[in-house]
């Protein structure tokens, strides 16, 4: 009973600071070096077998987010709770008992996999890593079922990632990630760099191995339609910090934030073009180095006033669990237009 | 529709790369008709020949690249055999193209206002020959494309380098070069690709806008059916070098007649489709070397019968439209 009431991952009050280096000049000026607030203070939780979509533009601090959470970068400060256990405080070795349990698919396709080991080498690496077979053939077993798994065969084991088309490797990173039977896993961006009919044979690739193995994800993307296709719940990110978040279907028809609602309303839509009304965003994204006072999204904000300039605004619950960060979420009435867009999610 | 109204002809277009495994029909057959004052979408996927076609009409394939057959006429003009002093001539002047990747097209080592003085000295002939007048007139109208691109305070924004420039900024910089000349035709190959969502609308109503103001035709490549259906008049689909559907944009997204457009709209995910599983297409784009003489998309057609393992011409599917499918004959004659 308590798996099914405690979440899988318990993200809280997450932060993750760059600092740059002190030069000579910097100690000799006495001028602070640069710092950037990649993740602020964000928690959430992901319940175990759902797929939790995480949106932003780039630069917004999701793959950040999504890397801390694995402690891939260390975090700053914060707690992440695995199954109960707080992997924050873990040491090195229990860290890496953890990490078969919690693994991660990478964007780049070309780059996260060594173009000089053999698909058999790159994909039974976790197995040698947490000595999870006892032999040569037993591994090698492992590897083709994993491979068969998610549309590859035996014959492909001794080639080179470079013998592969961008879907393939994808393929192969998923391989990878799956072999140590873990529980839960970041996708990265998994389908960003491939091509439409390629992104959708590996997004039902995706959706078939959760259900098949049991497995919840942590979804990364930059993309409202893949989010909104495959996620049940959904958070927006903007400048470091999830500015909105509830179930999929409540945040897609109805979403509160202004930042949201642009975002649905800039996706070109091939059923019904220039049939919504556009939430017009002005200016680009501002520096992260040099983020602006009060709310984040200010700036470019439709709806801001004054007191937006001054105070961050404290998330507020509009519906059970749909929970959204704006002082102007009472006044703000381009809700109905973007609901009638959505119908039916 | 009579001649006059056709800015670009394109026929039976075969561009062909040398390589050590053999002979890349990189396009091949290719037919394109833009009218004046359209926005032609041009979608494929990665190999699909769509930039290769755009490369050729603009004389800007190189070794081990080769025209290889077809004829270019651009506003009465045939193109291809014209010297490189003519070709730079039209190059510019008449057609631009704006690239994918703005950091790289643009010249790093030069600063914004610089590399738009340039393309205004090689093109435009209206300026004042020489002197003063002339360097201001250039000032004056490279300040008026940065506002035209919607650039705030372009006056001192000149003087800067493309580094200092955000994503979206770069590519507007891009897109005001591209126009300083006042092109007849603008080709804007996948001008929102490596930008954001919100940022990408943006560029988009900016090309758009600009071309109902100037009254040019735009062809804009993308591999984003959403963007065309936004944006684009007409469409064109392209696999593995060749045009398999084109039509006026509603009716091809609204009734697809080649399976390969089919299996692309079937693929993109929707926000209405949660729950239902999409139908990807099988399998991936052929090697472009030593191809059979069938359709090319018979290997992952869901449809394929034994009469498409022949050469499948381009064939008429209703008004305005074609498309490259052994099916539509058929059912024509039945």
């Amino acid at each position: 009973m308590t798996s099914l009431t405690n979440p899988l991952v318990q993200v809280e009050n997450l932060s993750k600071v760059y600092e740059g280096r002190r030069s000579l000049a910097n100690r000799l000026t006495g001028v602070e070096p640069f710092s950037v607030r990649a993740v602020n203070d964000v928690s959430f939780h992901v319940d175990r077998g759902e797929i939790l979509g995480l949106i932003g533009e780039s630069g917004c601090g999701k793959s950040t987010l999504g890397r801390a959470v694995l402690r891939l970068h260390e975090p700053t400060a914060g707690r992440v709770l695995f199954d109960g256990t707080d992997v924050t405080a873990l040491s090195a070795g229990a860290l890496k008992d953890m990490r078969r349990r919690m693994q991660i698919v990478f964007q780049d396709p070309y780059a996260s996999l060594n173009p000089r080991s053999t698909v058999a080498d790159i994909v039974g690496l976790p197995l040698r890593l947490h000595g999870l077979a006892a032999s040569r053939s037993e591994m090698r077993d492992q590897v083709v079922g994993i491979l068969e798994k998610v549309g590859l065969n035996a014959a492909h084991l001794d080639r080179y990632p470079h013998q592969f088309s961008g879907g393939q490797r994808q393929r192969i990173g998923i391989a990878r990630a799956l072999i140590s039977h873990p529980e839960f896993i970041v996708c990265d961006e998994p389908v960003s760099a491939l091509d439409v009919s390629i992104q959708a044979q590996i997004i039902q690739l995706l959706l078939e191995l959760k259900d098949e193995m049991g497995l919840t994800y942590l979804f990364i993307s930059h993309d409202i339609s893949v989010i909104g296709y495959l996620s049940n719940r959904v958070a927006v990110m903007y400048l470091g910090e999830i500015v909105e978040m509830g179930p999929a279907s409540d945040v897609l028809a109805r979403p509160r934030h202004p930042y949201t609602q642009s975002l649905m309303s800039a996706v070109p839509d091939v059923d019904a073009p220039g049939h919504h009304q556009r939430v017009r965003l002005t200016g680009d994204l501002p520096s992260p180095l040099d983020p602006p006072p009060g709310c984040k999204f200010h700036t470019r904000c439709p709806l801001a006033t004054d007191a937006c300039k001054h105070a961050a605004p404290v998330p507020e619950e509009v519906s059970p669990g749909h929970r959204v960060a704006c002082h102007r979420l009472h006044e703000n009435l381009s809700v109905l237009e973007t609901a009638s867009r959505a119908e039916g999610c | 529709m009579s001649q006059n109204d056709i800015l670009l002809e394109v026929e039976d277009l075969r561009t062909v790369f040398d390589t050590s495994e053999g002979a890349v029909r990189a396009v091949d057959g290719v037919d394109v008709t833009v009218r004046r004052g359209e926005c032609l979408g041009v979608v494929g996927e990665s190999g699909s020949g769509k930039s290769v076609t755009f490369s050729s009409v603009m004389g800007l394939v190189r070794a081990p690249g080769r025209i290889a057959g077809g004829r270019i006429r651009f506003d009465g003009r045939d193109l291809i055999g014209l010297g490189p002093r003519d070709m730079r001539a039209i190059r510019g002047r008449d057609i631009s193209m704006t690239m994918q990747d703005a950091l790289t097209a643009l010249n790093p080592a030069l600063t914004v206002g610089e590399q738009l003085a340039e393309m205004l000295n090689a093109h435009d002939e209206d300026l004042p020959a020489r002197g003063g007048a002339r360097r201001r007139a250039i000032r004056e109208k490279s300040v008026e494309m940065l506002r035209l691109v919607g650039i705030p305070s372009p006056d001192s924004r000149l003087g800067q380098y493309p580094h200092e420039f955000s994503g979206g900024m770069r590519q507007r910089i891009m897109i005001a070069i591209a126009l300083a000349p006042g092109p007849k035709l603008l080709i804007a190959d996948e001008p929102t690709t490596a930008l954001d969502v919100t940022i990408q609308a943006q560029v988009l109503e900016l090309i758009s806008d600009i071309r109902a103001r100037l009254g040019m035709s735009v062809v804009l490549i993308t591999h984003d059916l959403g963007v065309v259906a936004e944006h684009c008049d007409r469409v064109m689909v392209m696999y593995a070098g060749q045009v398999v559907e084109e039509g006026a944009t509603v009716d091809v997204i609204a009734n697809p007649r080649h399976p390969y457009t089919r299996g692309l709209l079937a693929s993109i995910p929707r926000l209405s489709m949660r729950g239902q599983p999409i139908r990807p297409i099988e399998g991936q784009v052929p090697n472009l070397v030593g191809l059979p003489p069938q359709c090319r998309f018979y290997s992952r057609c869901p449809e394929r019968m034994d009469s498409c393992l022949q050469t499948v011409a381009m064939r008429p599917a209703g008004p305005g439209r074609r498309a490259r499918c052994i099916a539509i004959a058929e059912e024509a004659v039945a």
